[in-house]
């Protein structure tokens, strides 16, 4: 039986990369994997707890946020597709005639 | 085994009159002609009507639908109407707007109703499930709207940093609601509410959980320090949708942070107090201050946006059924007041960025007497000078926070809303005492007037005889206590 | 401790690839390294009795979103790909503070044992009436709702990436 800490300890682990990353990374679309890399932190820590806790809720809530993930990379793939067409540039420091 | 009972159909009712008009706006948008587009938003606020008569009808029903999923109550309903609102002025500034940026198309109007539906799912959450749920649903409508204006670099660049800034936050939410489901095994509402009051938990965890959500969502309603992205997004969204996005969004924010913390987290309210009293004292110095010196008219009130959040977080922090009634009202108040003065910029812009400067607002009052008046109106109403609303609504949260012992809190806030009065009046000055740059007529338009002259009527109304949305706000809040 | 193993292997190939994510230069490459992520998460899931989600997990994230991703990189094949710098300027002081903050969540949430309400949902009933059975029950009487909203979700994304995204406007 692998200890339920294991998987808090991973997630965790997972949850800080993707925030460094978000706050570190310069291309966009690499900023968007972080996102991923922290979406997937939550589902670890989830269906681990939905595991020790003998609930299904955690495994449900798992396919919502993977819906939604879906649902973001079509929109944010799209917005970025948009802007490429006017600036060729994924570079958030390109991103700036506002101010960020 | 569960099942589906009609009373659970009846209590949705509003949220899927909602969705049909804006499936039916999305699928007409395809076959109506360009010269009748207009009649689509129309038939979007005829939707909302219909699904307000429907909220308004239940008003007194309080019914858990779904198991628990959703709620139909007095709170939800008092934010529905403030979301019908919010929507339809909004969508009756747009239809010139629209037409004149080229950007009519049905689906413009049916993503203005999606992120009603998800407006109204939030609001009514019961779970944190559909909280998220209905959270995700309202963003991914508002991140395409942000960026409608394809060929507009600055609308790209808008919509993206909303984008990616607002996945990421709700990455930190959904953090904060995984720990909570660990700590308590459930993500019902009432349930962790339960679970805190009888089980055993570690302290240390459930606050690190709160501190998630509240990143989460003091990102939504745009408060210090998670503010970055409000004045860039305001700024390069098409106006018409920074209007909706300013009043709407924030409204059902705050409906779904207050639910949730007062519904799920009465058990450690001094530790959640403390942390939203901070935000609220950042929130109205940052906002307030640097709204003094913007230039951009859509950048100013961005910034008169983060310390409009701090006002509502003051009530949220006196907390009680006075505090939370004071944010109710306040936020109604808001949506018209503020609305009220996007529309005017609206109405001034020319396509491109013209009409977005405070300097476009110079002469106004020679040009057109009326549309100067209404302007001085919204903006006497966000510096909250009586006798409009907007004094109403500030008063009423000054009080709550002084019967709660928040003096202090109390005192901070007048003196920052003595500092709005600078900017909010440079505009009024701008208006009145400064010469015309050129002398190009407003061309005003049916719906664009009627949503002014309604904003403006009820500005004043609650202004003079605010008892009565007082009372509703009261009445409404009884069913979270 | 076969399942130890498995878990150790999983867990560091995934922080292994998660972290190649966030410091290689190629974006297609950082994709590549996602694809490592997605699927060892899948395997923690079966480890962890959720073989459902596991196989929606490669689907969804292996399968459509990192392919999507891949699109779009490989649609970009010009000067805007080149990173000038891979990370922001300030990453000296940011990697620390964010280190440090991971040091707080871990001595926080490792000292504290999650003993949250236990649901009826065991792993032996799980198992007898089969994993996707049981989900596809919950998800279609208790958690109908946000089943729904998930729907228009999908929906709200389709017709957002079709009006960002089209060549031509009408």
């Amino acid at each position: 039986m692998i200890p339920l800490s294991w998987y808090i300890a991973l997630s965790v682990l997972m949850f800080s990369i993707g925030v460094l990353g978000v706050l570190i990374r310069r291309n966009v679309i690499i900023i968007f994997m972080c996102i991923e890399l922290i979406l997937n932190s939550v589902n670890i820590a989830m269906v681990a707890f939905a595991h020790y806790l003998n609930s299904v809720r955690g495994q449900i809530f798992v396919l919502f946020i993977m819906t939604v993930a879906a649902a973001e990379a079509a929109i944010g793939l799209a917005i970025i597709i948009a802007m490429y067409r006017n600036k060729e540039t994924l570079n958030t420091s390109d991103i700036n005639i506002m101010k960020w | 085994m569960p099942t589906i009972s009609t009373a659970d159909l009846a209590a949705i009712s509003p949220e899927i009159i909602v969705l049909c008009s804006a499936m039916a706006v999305l699928i007409m948008g395809l076959f109506v002609k360009k010269e009748w587009r207009f009649l689509l938003g129309y038939l979007s606020v005829a939707g909302l009507a219909a699904a307000a008569d429907r909220t308004w009808a239940m008003r007194s029903v309080v019914h858990g639908a779904f198991s628990g999923m959703f709620i139909l109550d007095g709170y939800a309903t008092y934010f529905k109407m403030v979301f019908y609102v919010a929507a339809a002025i909004a969508l009756l500034i747009s239809i010139s707007y629209v037409r004149m940026e080229n950007i009519e198309k049905g689906e413009y109007y049916g993503l203005i109703l999606f992120a009603t539906a998800g407006m109204m799912v939030m609001a009514s959450g019961s779970d944190l499930m559909t909280v998220y749920l209905g959270i995700e649903l309202m963003a991914l409508s508002i991140y395409v709207l942000a960026g409608f204006l394809r060929k507009s670099l600055r609308s790209n660049e808008a919509a993206l940093k909303y984008f990616l800034l607002g996945a990421f936050s709700s990455g930190i939410l959904l953090y904060g609601i995984a720990l909570i489901y660990g700590i308590t095994g459930t993500t019902n509402l009432h349930d962790i509410a339960a679970f805190i009051q009888t089980g055993t938990y570690s302290k240390p965890a459930l606050i690190l959980s709160m501190i998630l959500m509240l990143a989460g969502f003091g990102f939504k309603v745009a408060a210090v320090p998670f503010h970055m992205w409000t004045p860039d997004v305001y700024e390069g969204a098409p106006t018409s949708v920074t209007a909706f996005m300013s009043v709407g969004p924030k409204a059902a924010a705050f409906a779904a942070f207050l639910r949730v913390f007062i519904t799920a987290l009465p058990q450690i309210q001094a530790d959640w107090t403390i942390i939203i009293a901070a935000l609220a004292i950042l929130s109205m110095l940052i906002g307030n201050v640097v709204a003094i010196s913007q230039t951009n008219i859509k950048r100013m009130l961005a910034y008169s946006s983060i310390a409009h959040a701090g006002y509502a977080m003051v009530g949220f922090v006196a907390g009680g059924a006075e505090g939370i009634s004071s944010v109710m009202t306040y936020l109604l108040i808001y949506v018209f007041m503020n609305l009220g003065a996007f529309g005017m910029v609206v109405a001034l812009s020319r396509g491109g960025m013209t009409g977005e400067r405070i300097e476009d607002f110079a002469g106004l009052s020679k040009k057109n007497k009326m549309a100067a008046l209404l302007m001085l109106i919204f903006m006497f109403s966000l510096a909250g000078i009586p006798p409009t609303a907007g004094f109403i609504g500030k008063f009423n949260i000054f009080m709550a926070a002084l019967n709660s012992g928040f003096l202090w809190l109390a005192l901070i806030m007048v003196v920052m809303s003595a500092v709005s009065a600078f900017f909010y009046l440079r505009v009024v000055l701008v208006m009145y005492m400064k010469e015309p740059e050129d002398d190009r007529k407003l061309t005003p338009n049916l719906s664009m007037y009627t949503a002014m002259a309604v904003a403006a009527y009820a500005v004043l109304y609650i202004g003079m005889n605010p008892s009565g949305v007082i009372d509703f706000a009261m009445k409404s809040v009884s069913g979270l206590m | 401790m076969i399942l130890q193993v498995a878990f150790i292997y999983f867990a560091a190939v995934t922080v292994f690839s998660a972290l190649m994510v966030i410091t290689r230069k190629n974006p297609v490459h950082c994709a590549l390294y996602m694809l490592a992520v997605f699927t060892h998460v899948a395997g923690l899931f079966v480890l962890l009795d959720a073989e459902f989600v596991a196989a929606v997990q490669v689907l969804v994230y292996a399968g459509a979103i990192l392919v999507l991703f891949l699109f779009v990189i490989m649609l970009f094949r010009g000067d805007g790909m080149k990173d000038k710098a891979r990370f922001v300027s300030g990453w000296p002081i940011v990697a620390p503070i964010a280190i440090a903050l991971m040091g707080l969540l871990m001595s926080i949430l490792m000292h504290s044992g999650f003993s949250g309400a236990q649901g009826s949902y065991t792993i032996e009933a799980v198992r007898s009436a089969g994993n996707s059975q049981v989900i596809g029950m919950a998800l279609y009487t208790d958690y109908l709702f946000p089943f729904e909203i998930a729907s228009v979700i999908l929906l709200v994304a389709m017709v957002g990436a079709i009006v960002l995204a089209k060549k031509k406007a009408d």
